[in-house]
């Protein structure tokens, strides 16, 4: 058992040095901006005066490294910084900016991150159960009329882009048949059917999108398990076709299906931007792409930071999740 | 109530329906093994199965009442013919096509074509389609792409000149489309070549090199991989605009370096994984102890057997990338005017979807240019999907 | 035991094998009997449809396999014709099956008891418990170490020799019937291999089960089978008594497969005391990373010999021809060639230095680059080397292709995929000598090819080192090669040699008791050999009859 505790930690610690070199990366990539915040943010014609004030306000003045520290230091209590677009107001204002108030980072995204949270909730909550039990039955009727329908209609699925999907779906289930919202407008406080109600559509073309690759990667996974040879001496044994599946293949099949899993609600994470700006939905995908525009480079960078963190846990997750689930690594020799 | 009525009659119904099929079907072939042996659940399959095909042949038949008209209650049928009818014609093209593979040419592609399922030939036939229309668009679209005619919003149809009609400020729609090929089509074939140019050297360089030179450019792949892509491509795309001020084709240039260099990462593992695994080959070995060079065995050993995995892998990542290119646009951030683009149009022209009831013909154009965008992934990923299923099969 | 009913009989059983869109015949009309209590022998190449018989002899087919005719019917029931839930209450109850790769065959997510004993509860023969206590008798009666114990354990945790054991053990735990074992030894080591064939023969006498035994191995047949059939290429080539089939085979074929262990070359004079060796290693010790593998060995390979390194896997056999080729530089020691020492590192060494030392693979497959016509793989050498060109390449290659018995303007356009086994080992040799070495290290060469395919080779091996005079070293686990080619032999053992000398002195006694375990290991085609080895090694193989629980 120490090993694998070993192995976890490993990782674990290995996670945390990636979260680490990505804070830098994102750093140093904002950083490559030309002039500086100051600069971007009161535009051409600012006074000099305005823009030192600014700097000062910012910390610009200080060098590139304690400016990372003072962020990072920032990011782990949970304070990201401020947005520009309140920061310019408030500079010119005279008013007190920085923490607290709505000008903060933070408090933007917060909010929007967990109706996003709700939104990838109701794909995935959709989309697992529906690919596994498709893609298993793919797998286990192979080479059949319904394995070629569903391998051509999941290829298809997967090589259109997500408005494509989101557009044939607000068509059919909106404009044709108006069954469901083709807006998402989502506040604060709604009841939870209500919430449900608007975020149906959305969560349906994410479905699409990641049921059809989730199901391919299931399919693949058991038949690359039902070919393997315990699985022929269980049923040369005599086990009826149930235990054969339940018994002896999910077991060894719980470390692909994690993975796909994983994998697949990592993908949700970036799918939502492009979905959410369809539906117009107010979650954090929303913000990040109306923050590139404006180029509000705190929003762009806490965002990205929040992104890729989602998307190492994940990842994480499904690591530690595989290597629990390994007969060979939980009983070592 | 009713409604759940409804669904209880229907799941009775269909249940029923299985199981009369699998009576029937073992008393006709007098207990065949297929039958006796079947299950439950694979004639409730078989059950689901004809529902569908009888559903969609009772509302073609039943629901058809001229192409469209002002009637939105029977506009409601217009997208559902406008598939089936599309479904079939790319059948019959697909089949055709693939007889004319079978029947015309050489020897070796004669063969090919026999071994082909009509999804692979489709997907040729369209990536063929696709590099005529976009190689010489110049000389198909009948107008410019930046060309302001004088009549805005111009119904398809409406004019004999304007096949597909005019945009929100007055542009050919057709044209716009046969352009927004070209650059979209071009653009991502760019990025890709790229994104293989720097993958592959990187990858091979790791699986032969090892040590040192494998660590550095690995653990930087797996930093670049660790923030999702689309996201990372955002971000750079914010820092790339502020630099390229409103000089349109200076953010698509930067855009094709960003995205190559974040595609490229992908390349890389997989042209690392392959090469490693080429280079652990005994007639690797063997060309070592002969005293050959590192080129040579780069490019007479290693290479010819990496053709294959590269090559499948070159239509997924395009196909990735094309999706990427086609998401940035579609969000503002990608190809930017003077350049037509695909992902661009599907966002201008979206409004028209909300006509679909009244006027169908306006709102298939943003769908137009998405399928479009589609048309090509699936034809890609077809032919990728027999080019993997055919080398796996040989293996065994 | 002829006057017995029964058991299993197979008639005209044909089976197909999907490729390319259409069903191809695999197996075109076998048939055979096996009574109770029968042990019937199938024997044959790669290829020959043994494992495919096997399997349908429990009504089984592979994916992509169907049975197009013929019955099987076991105990009065058509297993052709039968439904699924019928059969399925006849295997693992009434017949078992032991597999080829036991390793892989274990469900890795499972104990080892808990496998065993799935079968008697699925089928209700007998409670957890009582099969549990089952179980752990079998064990020991199967030889396996900490019988209480060994079987709560997992799959990984447990040696290759005695997980074939344990299946054996769990293919016994309804006490079937019939037991289709399907290559249960190939896999293991000779040593490893003898325990294995004692434990089955053993068990499947004590409880009087039938058994259909398939191997390539005809030494390891005569000892298990009652009854011996000959399988080639799908079709059935005669079926006999063992001893009438050892001592009097019909048909040619079976004959040809019989002749193939006579090969045995003459005898050289004694080298010459003051001869330089070709290849001289003194001293060597080498590791992979921190982990040793080679300590301190030395062996001398003179001109116009084989020197036969014979081992076990893991004995650093294969590290030996790494660091004399200078793949892996040895940690200690020296390589020389001619007298002169070697640079340790192949990229030091000159382009003559590595013409001299050429080296065939075992794996041909692996060895050929499969994108190169055959011209191209062997010409390169030629141009590299002796930097030939164009038309003077072209007929160098056609020389080479004569000299391996292949017709050059057949063969010199294809690719290796286009070639069977044995040609395709056959290109590796004019690969090597296309250099015009004077040594050539053959890396188990015959090891993965079938009997007569291998003799072929090791037939043009030998002609060859006579026309040209090569020096070989011969690396191998298979004694009845190392008989039949060898000058003199270097036996290994955890990465020392354990004893060396010229091949008369190695197969006579007194031996080094390790020698002695590997050569007494070697199954002779006598059936009776197994029993007396048992008995000279002191193990009570027949058990105690009395105390068999039936």
């Amino acid at each position: 058992m120490n090993s694998v505790l070993g192995i976890i930690l490993q990782r674990l610690g290995l996670g945390l040095l990636t979260l680490l070199v990505v804070s830098i990366l994102i750093f140093a990539s904002v950083n490559a901006l030309p002039g500086d915040f100051a600069q971007a943010i009161l535009g051409q014609g600012a006074t000099p005066e305005a823009v030192a004030a600014i700097r000062e306000d910012l910390g610009l003045n200080k060098p590139p490294i304690t400016r990372y520290f003072d962020w990072l230091a920032g990011v782990i209590t949970g304070d990201f910084g401020t947005s520009f677009a309140q920061a310019n107001m408030s500079s010119f204002a005279g008013a007190d900016t920085g923490k607290g108030g709505i000008a903060s980072v933070a408090d933007q995204m917060w909010p929007r991150f967990k109706t996003t949270l709700f939104l990838a909730g109701t794909a995935a909550a959709i989309s697992i159960p529906l690919s596994l039990l498709l893609g298993i039955l793919a797998a286990l009727y192979r080479n059949s009329a319904y394995d070629r329908f569903i391998n051509v209609s999941t290829l298809s699925a997967i090589s259109s882009p997500e408005f494509f999907l989101a557009y044939i779906l607000i068509l059919f289930l909106s404009f044709l048949n108006p069954i469901l919202p083709s807006l998402s407008n989502i506040s604060e406080g709604m009841p939870f059917l209500d919430k449900l109600y608007y975020t149906l559509l959305p969560a349906l073309t994410l479905t699409l999108a990641v049921t059809a690759q989730m199901m391919r990667m299931t399919r693949a996974a058991i038949i690359n398990l039902l070919a393997s040879p315990y699985i022929e001496m269980a049923r040369l044994k005599g086990v009826s076709p149930m235990r054969v599946i339940l018994i002896h293949a999910l077991p060894n099949a719980l470390a692909p299906i994690i993975n796909v899993i994983a994998l697949n609600l990592a993908y949700l994470i970036t799918g939502v931007v492009v979905i959410e700006v369809v539906f117009v939905y107010p979650g954090i995908g929303q913000l990040f792409v109306d923050s590139v525009k404006n180029r509000d480079i705190p929003i762009v960078q806490a965002c990205c930071l929040l992104f890729a963190t989602v998307y190492i846990l994940l990842n994480l997750t499904a690591d530690i999740m595989s290597i629990l689930s390994n007969p060979r690594l939980r009983h070592p020799k | 109530m009713t409604f759940l009525f409804q669904v209880a009659a229907y799941v009775f119904a269909l249940g029923g329906a299985a199981f009369l099929f699998r009576l029937i079907g073992r008393n006709i072939t007098d207990n065949a093994p297929y039958f006796r042996d079947m299950s439950a659940g694979v004639a409730i399959g078989f059950a689901i199965g004809a529902f569908a095909i009888f559903w969609v042949l009772y509302t073609y038949l039943v629901n058809f009442s001229g192409w469209w008209s002002r009637d939105p209650a029977s506009n409601k049928y217009f997208f559902f013919y406008v598939a089936i009818h599309g479904l079939i014609i790319f059948a019959i093209v697909a089949y055709a096509f693939r007889w004319l593979g079978r029947n015309i040419g050489t020897e070796a592609t004669k063969k090919l074509f026999r071994q082909m399922p009509a999804t692979a030939s489709f997907g040729i036939l369209v990536i063929f389609i696709y590099a005529i229309v976009s190689i010489f668009a110049g000389f198909i679209a009948p107008y410019g792409q930046e060309e302001v005619l004088k009549t805005a919003n111009l119904a398809p149809g409406a004019d004999p000149a304007h096949l597909l009609g005019t945009d929100q400020i007055g542009r050919d729609i057709l044209s716009r489309l046969i352009y927004g090929g070209q650059n979209t089509v071009g653009i991502a074939f760019a990025t890709t070549c790229l994104a293989f140019l720097i993958g592959i050297t990187g990858g091979f360089l790791a699986a032969i090199k090892g040590g040192w030179i494998d660590q550095i450019l690995s653990r930087s792949v797996d930093a670049l991989m660790a923030i999702p892509q689309l996201i990372f491509a955002l971000l750079l795309m914010t820092i790339a605009t502020a630099w390229a001020g409103n000089n349109g084709l200076l953010v698509t240039l930067y855009m094709i370096l960003i995205i190559a260099v974040l595609d490229s990462t992908r390349v890389f593992r997989l042209s690392r994984a392959v090469g490693l695994n080429i280079v652990v080959m005994d007639y690797i070995e063997a060309a070592k102890l002969r005293g050959e060079t590192l080129p040579y065995l780069v490019f007479k050993e290693i290479l010819p057997n990496a053709y294959a995995p590269l090559l499948a892998e070159f239509g997924l990542r395009f196909c990735f990338v094309f999706l990427t290119i086609a998401s940035l646009s579609f969000l503002g951030i990608g190809i930017q005017p003077p350049l037509a683009d695909w992902g661009t149009m599907v966002k201008d022209l979206s409004t028209f979807l909300s006509y679909a009831a009244f006027l169908p013909v306006q709102a298939t154009l943003p769908l137009m240019a998405a399928g479009a965008i589609a048309l090509l992934t699936v034809g890609v990923n077809f032919v990728v999907d027999w080019m993997l299923q055919r080398t796996s099969g040989l293996k065994e | 035991m002829s006057d017995q009913e029964i058991l299993l009989s197979v008639r005209d059983l044909k089976i197909e094998g999907r490729a390319d869109e259409t069903w191809n015949p695999i197996i075109n009309g076998s048939s055979f009997d096996l009574r109770k209590g029968e042990v019937l022998g199938m024997i044959g190449e790669s290829g020959a449809g043994k494992s495919t018989v096997g399997l349908a002899a429990m009504g089984f087919t592979r994916d992509g396999c169907r049975i197009s005719g013929g019955s099987v019917v076991f105990d009065g029931i058509d297993l052709v014709t039968a439904d699924a839930a019928t059969k399925r209450a006849l295997l693992g109850k009434r017949i078992a099956y032991v597999a080829q790769s036991a390793a892989a065959s274990f469900n890795p997510a499972h104990r080892l008891i808990d496998q065993h004993t799935e079968s008697p509860i699925q089928h209700g023969v007998s409670s957890k418990s009582d099969s549990e206590a089952d179980a752990m008798e079998l064990y020991q009666r199967l030889r396996l170490p900490n019988p209480e114990e060994i079987g709560f354990r997992y799959p990984h945790q447990v040696s290759g020799g005695q997980l074939q054991r344990a299946m054996t053990a769990m293919a016994m735990s309804c006490r079937p019937d019939l037991i289709i074992f399907d290559e249960p030894t190939t896999a293991l080591d000779v040593t490893t291999q003898i325990e294995v064939l004692a434990s089955i023969r053993d068990i499947v006498e004590q409880f009087n089960t039938a058994a259909i035994y398939i191997t390539h191995d005809l030494a390891v047949v005569a000892q298990m089978a009652d009854r011996i059939k000959v399988l080639l290429r799908g079709d059935e080539v005669e079926e006999a008594d063992t001893r009438t089939m050892l001592s009097n085979p019909q048909q040619d074929y079976t004959k040809s497969l019989w002749a193939v262990r006579s090969f045995q070359r003459e005898l050289k004079a004694p080298v010459a005391i003051h001869s330089t060796p070709v290849v001289s290693v003194q001293g060597v010790s080498a590791a992979y990373g921190k982990v040793p593998v080679l300590h301190d060995i030395s062996f001398d390979i003179h001109p116009g010999r084989t020197v036969a390194v014979v081992g076990e896997s893991g004995s650093g056999k294969s590290t030996a021809a790494r660091c004399i080729t200078g793949l892996l530089p040895p940690g200690k020691g020296l390589i020389q060639f001619d007298g002169e020492s070697l640079p340790a590192d192949y990229r030091q060494r000159n382009r003559d230095q590595l013409r001299q030392a050429q080296m065939i693979y075992q794996m041909a497959d692996t060895a050929l680059n499969p994108r190169k016509k055959i011209g191209e793989i062997i010409g390169r050498p030629v141009e590299f080397y002796m930097g030939l060109k164009g038309a003077e390449k072209r007929k160098r290659v056609e020389q080479l292709l004569e000299k391996i018995e292949l017709d050059p303007a057949t063969y010199i356009d294809r690719l290796p995929s286009e070639l069977s086994g044995g040609q395709k080992q056959r290109i590796g040799i004019a690969r090597a000598l296309a250099a015009e070495p004077k040594f050539i290290i053959c890396d188990e060469v015959t090891s993965a090819l079938d009997q007569l395919v291998a003799e072929g080779i090791l037939r043009l091996l030998a002609d060859l080192q006579d026309t040209l005079g090569l020096s070989y070293m011969f690396i191998t686990h298979d004694l009845a090669t190392v008989k039949s080619i060898a000058d003199e032999v270097v036996v290994m053992k955890e990465g020392k040699v354990v004893e060396q000398g010229p091949k008369v002195e190695m197969f006579q006694p007194p031996h080094h008791p390790y020698t002695d375990l590997l050569l007494s290991s070697v199954p002779e085609m006598d059936p009776d050999w197994l029993t007396n080895l048992l008995n000279e090694r002191g193990v009570d193989n027949i058990g105690d009859a009395a105390s068999a629980k039936i």
